[in-house]
């Protein structure tokens, strides 16, 4: 069993697990808006459809995935690193 | 004179309850029509029909209350904005399809061209019985491919590169197969589960799946008075050249074993499906053609 990877502390976190497709990738959009760029957002997601979506539209719009941490209660805390504008 | 009923049928002319009426079926391809050819089917079928069409269950288009005496001049008026009459009876119909890859996020194969170069190959081909090809884009198969008899579904055969990836897992969350095993520092794909969806490719956020677009065809499917879902008899092909020998294998088979009036299912069970998947195995085996002078010159 290996020591689980470090990963980097957020700067600002959101809770998008109250919000249905696409709100959800919008609302993680909206709080990556205020950040700068290289700095770390956590977004906590249900699982199923916006573990599927969000973090690849994310990657899509240009941040970085740094990693998922499984909270065991179906929800999940999604690091990304903000693009550049 | 009498009516060659058989005859308009061919052409597409469906006969309705009512008299010397007809209920006009329109070429459509991959259940795509230009605006054009909408005008032009909304002028017909108010001159000629009752103000409205029908919308079949297989993405076609019919203009019903055409009068008999009417037909030439209405083909005519199609013709004129570039819209085909379609066909039924004994032979290869509408070619479906959903919008595909390039349309819908979950597409994983342009099903559009596919139905273009089908439809062009094989539409209203003569055969035993109705054959109907539908072409789907992924495994949400809103297309419905195994109900066709021959289905073609888009897959992606998929790959695991080390160097991109993060170990975020997501990939082995979206996979409903559980094909995929992830933990912080390990990636690993039980090929054998791999249904081909592409979720892994589709989610990944770094781009560490890398996935080959490749078709999944099914043979044999009905849905009408016998509902039989379409076999998988070879596995998941990334070759276009292949998928279309393949077809031609399972044409040329119906043509040679189907009785008339009988479907290609009918003539599967009949003649065995073992019969079957060998004719498809080996077309599908068989040596490309030798490389014309300017291929052997590259």
């Amino acid at each position: 069993m290996s020591e689980k990877r470090r990963l980097p502390t957020p700067h600002a976190g959101v809770d998008v697990t109250d919000a249905v497709c696409p709100m959800t990738f919008v609302k993680a959009k909206v709080a990556l808006d205020v950040l700068e760029p290289g700095q770390i957002l956590s977004i906590r997601l249900s699982d199923g459809e916006p573990i599927r979506n969000v973090p690849r539209s994310l990657k899509d719009d240009g941040h970085r995935v740094l990693g998922l941490t499984d909270n065991g209660d179906g929800t999940y805390d999604l690091l990304v690193e903000k693009g550049q504008d | 004179m009498t009516t060659d009923y058989k005859a308009l049928k061919a052409g597409g002319f469906m006969r309705q309850v009512q008299k010397d009426r007809f209920s006009l079926r329109i070429k459509v391809v991959g259940g795509n029509l230009t605006t054009g050819q909408l005008r032009t089917i909304a002028e017909v079928a108010d001159r000629h029909g009752v103000g409205h069409v029908h919308l079949t269950s297989r993405q076609g288009l019919e203009i019903p209350f055409i009068e008999l005496k009417d037909i030439e001049t209405v083909k005519e008026s199609l013709a004129a904005g570039s819209v085909d009459t379609g066909i039924c009876g004994p032979r290869v119909r509408t070619v479906t399809a959903c919008q595909g890859s390039e349309v819908c996020p979950h597409g994983c194969v342009d099903t559009l061209a596919l139905a273009k170069a089908i439809s062009d190959r094989y539409f209203g081909r003569e055969l035993p019985h109705k054959f109907k090809f539908g072409i789907t884009g992924c495994q949400n198969n809103c297309l419905k491919a195994e109900e066709n008899d021959l289905g073609i579904k888009g897959g992606y055969v998929i790959e695991w590169q080390e160097q991109p990836c993060v170990y975020c897992g997501i990939c082995a969350k979206v996979c409903r197969e559980g094909a995929i095993f992830a933990s912080d520092d390990e990636i690993r794909l039980d090929p054998s589960k791999c249904n081909h969806c592409g979720r892994c490719v589709k989610s990944c956020p770094s781009d560490a799946w890398k996935g080959q677009s490749g078709y999944i065809l099914s043979f044999g499917g009905l849905f009408g008075n016998r509902i039989y879902t379409g076999k998988h008899i070879i596995g998941i092909q990334t070759d276009l050249e292949t998928v279309f020998r393949a077809a031609d294998a399972a044409l040329d088979f119906f043509k040679l074993h189907g009785n008339p009036g009988e479907r290609f299912l009918a003539a599967i069970e009949r003649t065995g499906w073992e019969e079957l998947k060998n004719a498809v195995q080996a077309a599908v085996l068989a040596p490309s053609p030798a490389p014309s002078q300017a291929g052997a010159a590259a």
